[in-house]
């Protein structure tokens, strides 16, 4: 059964010149603990469609639906990752970790204490737990702003871009943590990336986007074995996939440039 | 690093590191000590008579007499300091107090709702261009002599840094965090008490600096004119009888009291704020 699903969606922002497609009759089903990456040029709506399912912004035709019920709102059921982190600056890790846990709606979730201690152990973040936002690197920012969201155990993650601001080294070392912690938890996942690399190395399924509107372009299922290592970047499937969508999506990249300029 | 710093200072002689531990203390008085002495050279070498320009030890002996009332060299107003300056510094919490609270009010609603800020701010802008002090007259005819008229007016003054500001500080919340909250479960009242506030808190404080300093510069105007005590009062009053030292002495207690008061609330700032440090550029040594 899909945890998330999407019939024939659309997104249609007003802006001063006139309206503009962001996504046209798009249609994917999610299924539960299932890995999900988008990929695609800058523009193509692989964000709007991450705000849609946040519940941030809402569809103007079509259904998106969530457990089967319609999205109204963002919620914790559905934690999101941004690429900007969204850590708050005046509070260390340690009580960023724990905001989330302390709001009325997660009571229910347990003691904030304790689910802090396993998320700062989990992380690696103990030794900076005191630490305020401003004093940590741009891959701690990132894994204590994954640790506030896990800390309220959300069923699903979903992800923009979140490594896009880390330098390849802190990146790659970030997809094997995120990984690792989807293989403990195994939770439903979507995130959205322009990196294609990223985009095949995490996901089950990866869904390549087109720009103006924003469409499917097609969906790959990636057929590499899980847990993935590193050097699985090296296989020969792994790089047969790549330069399939690297084709596909400079493809689109070229024509989307031509149609502008045309 | 740290470990080159240590060796230095232990290796350094005992006159240099005394030198060094008083070079701040040197930076700070450098300036308000010149003034001092131009200004005494200038009363002694008797370009103007000494009663119009008294010179800093006149007002130092008037001074302490103003407050202790041991010497009579303040004639009349010997030893009535601490009532004037009681009564200042009432008015001026007591104005600060309600504009502030008012003002933060006001900067939370325009900032936090666009119908709100279509309500009440363009009132805000248009009162915000008249002078505190063009309210003078109509504040006196609404609530006489007296200590109303004056709160009223510190009060006003107070209001508007803290409303502006405020209203600035919601405005400029990173959305992100505001996402983020929402996205985790926080209703209405804890995303104000657990995002906004916070995170607006660098510009409320902002505002709340300026509140104060205007409010020291409206007890002046408002004892002036509308009340019989406080060191604005003091101030005029020895001006009517050509006691130009009292007049300095007000005016610097004025100055230092003011200045006190900013302090306590930089203090209050630099506590709350501590986090923002972090993020800011604070200067080079």
């Amino acid at each position: 059964m899909a945890r998330i699903s999407l019939r024939h969606v659309g997104k249609t922002f007003a802006s001063r010149h006139g309206n503009v497609t962001a996504l046209a009759d798009i249609n994917l089903d999610i299924a539960d603990q299932e890995f999900i990456t988008i990929v695609g040029a800058s523009g193509c709506g692989k964000s709007t469609l991450l705000n849609l399912l946040a519940g941030f912004e809402t569809a103007t035709s079509g259904e998106v639906t969530f457990d089967d019920a319609a999205i109204d709102g963002p919620g914790p059921d559905r934690g999101v990752v941004f690429q900007q982190t969204a850590l708050f600056p005046w509070l260390s890790v340690e009580d960023n970790i724990a905001f989330g846990l302390r709001l009325r709606a997660n009571r229910h979730r347990g003691a904030p204490h304790v689910i802090v201690e396993r998320m700062l152990a989990r992380t690696g973040l103990a030794p900076f737990r005191l630490r305020r936002p401003a004093e940590l690197s741009g891959g701690m920012r990132q894994r204590a702003a994954i640790a506030s969201v896990l800390a309220i155990n959300p069923s699903t993650l979903l992800m923009d871009e979140p490594f896009g601001a880390l330098d390849a080294l802190t990146r790659s070392v970030m997809q094997d943590f995120l990984l690792e912690i989807w293989e403990e938890e195994r939770k439903t996942a979507l995130l959205v990336t322009h990196d294609i690399d990223e985009a095949i190395y995490l996901a089950d399924r990866t869904v390549l986007m087109t720009a103006h509107p924003g469409r499917v372009q097609e969906i790959i299922r990636v057929d590499l074995p899980r847990p993935r290592r590193y050097d699985m970047r090296s296989a020969p499937r792994f790089i047969a996939l790549r330069d399939h969508v690297t084709r596909v999506i400079r493809d689109e990249a070229i024509r989307g440039a031509a149609e502008v300029a045309a | 690093m740290v470990a080159t710093a240590n060796n230095e200072a232990t290796k350094q002689s005992p006159a240099r590191s005394l030198a060094r531990s008083l070079a701040r203390p040197a930076q700070y008085a450098a300036f308000p000590v010149a003034l001092l002495v131009v200004w005494q050279v200038c009363a002694q070498l008797g370009f103007v008579r000494r009663n119009v320009l008294p010179a800093p030890t006149d007002v130092a002996i008037v001074w302490f007499d103003l407050i202790t009332g041991a010497t009579d060299a303040a004639t009349r107003y010997s030893g009535t300091w601490l009532n004037h300056a009681a009564a200042s510094i009432w008015r001026v919490f007591a104005g600060f107090a309600w504009g502030v609270a008012l003002g933060i009010l006001a900067g939370l609603l325009i900032g936090l709702s666009r119908i709100m800020e279509r309500v009440l701010d363009p009132t805000i802008q248009v009162l915000r261009n008249v002078p505190v002090t063009a309210w003078v007259p109509l504040s006196l005819v609404f609530f006489g002599i007296g200590n109303a008229p004056a709160v009223f007016l510190i009060g006003l003054g107070a209001f508007f840094p803290a409303a502006v500001n405020t209203t600035h500080g919601v405005r400029q919340i990173n959305t992100t965090l505001v996402k983020a909250a929402r996205m985790m479960g926080a209703n209405e009242r804890e995303l104000l008490v657990r995002v906004i506030l916070p995170a607006a808190l660098p510009s409320i404080m902002t505002g709340v600096r300026l509140s104060m300093g205007i409010a020291w510069v409206l007890v002046v105007v408002a004892e002036i004119l509308a009340v019989r005590s406080g060191l604005g009062y003091l101030l005029n009053d020895a001006y009517l009888f050509y006691r130009n030292d009292v007049v300095i002495a007000a005016m610097l207690s004025i100055g230092l009291l003011g200045f006190i008061s900013d302090r306590l609330v930089v203090l209050v700032r630099d506590y709350l704020l501590e986090w923002n440090r972090l993020e800011t550029f604070s200067g080079q040594n």
